[in-house]
């Protein structure tokens, strides 16, 4: 089917079958190598994706039910000249071991804190609780968000200041 | 005396490789996807006969691959009689076919490998394959397999089932035994762990038009890996160059070939196009290595005053179907059964055993984790009949630098578990543990529990524990690591980085790494055993001193002065300082040659000198010389209706020599304490006759962050003389504590001394019927 969506802020067009999974057109089509796919099966997290500023599994879409959305991959939501305030906190409190689960972590992070901006630790867990990672115990990972949440509203702070 | 207290270096930025893995800009051996690249996959029939069925031994008596062949875009079936050379791999026993073509031994085992021109083709070629195979009785009890008459899984095999006997003995521990005061046993046992890290094994392979090999896979061994695939497929070693980005974890099941020799076959088939093979989360599970299944019976014997006298340990490894690392591993549950304590009198037997199970190999804490939950469950079971105080108890007889160890080393090196033992002692968590206790909810019961554990480094004697490292001067004027030990995920790299960039005294912006690579890098030995930053690292040390002296004296020369007097190295340039001339280091690079601008350097890590004179059945690696150490403390509280245990919280206390990254030594801690409550609590590895009954990631759980506390980590900060700004590795001594300690909560929470891991909900509760009540002390 013909297939339209916007990845990353650009319009893609592309020929695909709809019922190639998500996470193989992401990668293998569009070269979005950041998604990566750590079972297959929705239990890692590893290729999430934000749809429509939701966390989807990427690996459990089919290529059909990306037509006329938004998707954000972890490459989508900074740039190493201005990383999401997520990705930064990541980087900075040392949630980033071997790194494989961190892009959908991120996505999973980034996608609570556009719904909840100001999450308590549990809110935390929860929301990366379908995102495995083996590395890190977690506890930097939460730690990273909260400076992150706090980073957001420090910047919304200054942005309503100036207005 | 080692020296206390050293002054801690700076704060310490960010690891290098952390914001390009945030933003998913970091390229791993899974992103590698050269162009026109086509498929490989294994047959591996012994899994394929449904969830009632399966094989772990069988004969292969044929691969019918017709109807694979006549698939669209199949290329190639390749089975055991397309493998030039040995058709074995094992990283010191050669003993594992790289396609099977007379024997099945474990339900992993594959017998044909298919080359196709994309993913769907492969998994149609795969899906036709069909294979007869004759069923033979197979031995899924290390125990039983050792039994005359047992079916053997290396038929003909000089030792039978028995892949290696040891003993390690110091003093007399059977007459001491027989002795002592106070003396407690116990029968304990630990299960399969998988690894389960995130990024499954892969990798991709060419064969160049000149009959070299390449290869990027994720590896913790990429120049051992050389010779496995080498004697695999009877090519050259030195004709094979691999690459190993950074890989997405490791933890031991990297260290050895995955996916490499039957990669390196296809390349071999492949007319020079590039092959690319991933396992899929149920592959890995599969065919990849496990840590080992271990039983162990322990008698320990004390003085009323809690000196302790006598050990004797009996451990029967299960080590699967093929070698692997298993005779290596135990070596290391031998070296620590008797626990990071001062004994007299000490003997360790071991077996380790070939069984019809999945492979048993390398796993952080190798080995170590396994010998940990006995010890120091008979430490708490002597601290109680001798009324005395579990962490007093074993403050008492802790290693110190000095001591002989209980394999009849002397500890030269750093040895600071009663510091660790002493901050644990003064925490809140465990001073107000009676309150905190007291407090629990209706129908919970709380306990907090203890553990003093230690990990040796290195390869141990009998394998040099070297590291090469080579640093160049960029033609801009910056200087490239030649990084030759894989980073999987440990921060290895960002920590040669920084080193670097301190010695040298540039920016962290002017080092650059390039990750292992066996055509650039020199050879470094593998990721593991605690030893990756403490052996490259010395010798990074080295190549940097030699640096700085090969830049100033090229300077002096150019600045015309006549030594090094007043010749210093700044960022970006050299300086006289007494006439302030500088020559820019970009400057300096242009008229140096290419072999003028880089430096080499090896360091070799220290073995004991004159070694006690036991083991002696140890190919390699008895014994160890420097250990980590660690003490632990956790508090759980169990659902009394459930059998549910959760930690509230944890502790680990680590004594890692001196402490080059702070961020990247939590790091270390609290990860391998999450791995290590994941073998405590979660992680129940089901096997039936050799079949796996937890083959994903919905059956085998992993720790969640819903599963785990904050993980608290501290550092008893001292120095290792021998080390990296006397840094030691600790990679896996974080691993051994949970177990221990949540077995010790539990045993103050419910009275029972639970002995086979891992605690489930089910053990816990049968063990709470068994002790409706308990008085509390
Ligand atoms: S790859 Fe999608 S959840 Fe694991
Ligand atoms: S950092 Fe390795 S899996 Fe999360």
């Amino acid at each position: 089917m013909k297939l339209s969506f916007i990845l990353n802020g650009a319009t893609v067009r592309l020929d695909a079958e709809p019922d190639r999974r998500a996470v193989d057109l992401l990668r293998e089509e569009l070269g979005a190598l950041d998604v990566k796919e750590g079972c297959g099966t929705g239990e890692c997290g590893a290729c999430s994706v934000l749809v429509d500023g939701v966390q989807k599994l990427s690996c459990l879409m089919l290529a059909a039910q990306l037509e006329g959305r938004t998707v954000v991959t972890a490459a989508g939501l900074g740039t190493a000249e201005k990383p999401h305030p997520v990705q930064r906190a990541f980087a900075e409190h040392g949630a980033v071991q071997c790194g494989f689960c961190t892009p959908g972590m991120a996505v999973a992070a980034a996608g609570l804190l556009a719904e909840n901006p100001a999450p308590a630790r549990e809110d935390i867990r929860r929301a990366v609780s379908g995102n495995l990672c083996r590395c890190t115990g977690y506890v930097k990972i939460i730690d990273a968000v909260e400076a992150a949440a706090r980073e957001l509203a420090a910047r919304k702070g200054k942005t309503e200041d100036a207005r | 005396m080692p020296k206390r207290h050293a002054p801690s270096l700076p704060p310490s930025p960010p690891r290098a490789d952390a914001l390009a893995k945030a933003l998913g800009a970091e390229r791993y051996a899974f992103d590698a996807r050269p162009e026109g690249c086509l498929w490989a996959g294994a047959f591996r029939p012994g899994a394929l006969f449904g969830p009632e069925g399966g094989m772990a031994h069988g004969r292969v008596r044929g691969v019918d691959t017709t109807a694979a062949l006549a698939v669209p875009g199949v290329l190639r079936v390749l089975t055991a009689a397309d493998v030039p050379g040995a058709n074995l791999q094992g990283i010191v026993h050669k003993d594992q076919p790289v396609l099977c073509g007379e024997v099945l031994r474990h339900a992993g085992d594959p017998v044909a490998l298919v080359l196709a021109e994309s993913p769907e083709a492969l998994r149609a070629g795969l899906a036709a394959l069909r294979a007869d195979i004759e069923p033979l009785p197979g031995v899924f009890d290390p125990e039983e397999a050792l039994k005359k008459g047992a079916p053997q899984v290396h038929a003909g095999r000089k030792g039978g089932n028995l892949l290696l006997g040891a003993v390690i003995e110091k003093g007399d521990a059977r007459a001491a035994l027989k002795s002592v005061p106070v003396l407690v046993r116990g029968e304990f046992s630990t299960p399969v762990q998988e690894h389960a890290f995130l990024e499954t094994p892969c990798g991709v392979a060419q064969l160049l038009p000149d009959g070299a090999l390449q290869m990027t896979v994720s590896t913790q061994s990429p120049f051992r890996d050389r010779f496995e695939i080498g004697h695999a497929l009877g090519l050259n070693p030195f004709k094979i160059r691999v690459r190993a980005p950074h890989l997405g974890g490791g933890f031991g099941g990297k260290d050895g070939a995955t996916v490499q020799c039957l990669l390196g076959l296809a390349a071999l088939k492949a007319g020079g196009r590039p092959v690319r093979m991933v396992w899929d989360r149920e592959e890995s599970i599969l065919a990849g290595y496990k840590r080992h299944a271990v039983r162990l019976r322990y008698a320990l014997g004390a003085e009323r005053d809690g000196t302790l006298v006598a050990l004797s340990c009996r451990v029967v490894f299960d080590t699967g179907a093929y070698a692997h690392l298993g005779s290596e591993v135990m070596e290391l549950s031998m070296e620590h059964a008797a626990g990071p304590y001062r004994i007299p009198h000490v003997r360790v037997v071991g077996r380790c055993v070939y069984t019809n199970n999945p492979i048993a190999g390398a796993f952080r804490g190798f080995g170590v984790a396994q010998v940990s939950p006995a010890f120091e469950s008979l430490m708490d079971e002597l601290a109680e009949k001798l009324g005395l105080d579990p962490l007093a108890l074993r403050r008492k007889n802790a290693l110190r630098h000095g001591d002989e160890n209980c394999s009849g080393v002397r500890l030269t090196g750093s040895a600071q578990l009663t510091d660790c033992l002493d901050a644990v002692a003064a925490h809140p968590l465990w001073t107000t543990r009676e309150a905190w206790r007291a407090g629990a909810p209706a129908f919970t019961r709380r306990g907090v529990g203890l553990a003093a554990v230690f990990n040796g480094m290195g390869y141990g004697r009998g394998l040099a524990d070297m590291a090469i490292a080579k640093l160049e001067l960029t033609e801009a004027g910056g200087f490239l690591v030649y990084n030759g030990v894989p980073d999987m995920g440990q921060g290895n790299s960002s920590a040669f980085a920084l080193l670097a960039s301190q010695e040298l005294n540039q920016p962290p912006s002017a080092i650059g790494l390039v990750q292992p690579d066996t055509e650039q890098c020199l050879p470094s030995g593998s990721s593991s055993a605690g030893r990756t930053t403490y052996t490259y690292g010395n010798a990074l040390l080295k190549a940097c001193a030699a640096m700085r002296v090969k830049l100033l004296s090229r300077a002096a020369m150019a600045l015309f002065c006549d030594n090094l007097e007043g010749m210093e190295l700044l960022p970006g340039m050299v300086r006289h300082r007494p006439t302030g001339k500088s020559l820019p280091l970009a400057a300096m690079a242009g008229f140096l040659s290419r072999d003028d601008r880089v430096c080499v350097a090896e360091a070799l890590m220290p073995v004991a000198q004159n070694p006690p004179d036991t083991g002696k059945s140890f190919f390699i690696g008895f014994p160890h010389l420097l250990f980590a150490y660690a003490a632990h403390l956790a508090r759980i509280e169990v659902d009394e209706l459930t059998g549910r245990v959760r930690v509230c919280d944890y502790l680990a206390v680590t004594d890692g020599g001196r402490v080059l990254h702070r961020q990247g030594f939590d790091q270390q801690a609290q990860g391998g304490v999450a791995q290590g409550l994941g073998y405590a609590l979660l992680e129940d590895f089901r096997l039936a006759e050799g079949r796996i009954l937890t083959g994903d990631l919905s059956t085998y759980l992993i720790p969640t962050a819903l599963d785990l506390p904050d993980i608290a980590s501290e550092a008893v900060e001292g120095c290792e003389e021998t080390g990296p700004h006397g840094l030691k590795g600790v990679g896996e001594v974080g691993l051994n504590g949970p177990a221990p300690a949540v077995g010790a909560a539990l045993y103050e929470a419910t009275g029972a001394r639970l002995r086979d891991l891992p605690f489930t909900p089910e053990r816990v509760l049968t063990a709470l019927r068994k002790k409706p009540r308990r008085r509390r002390t």
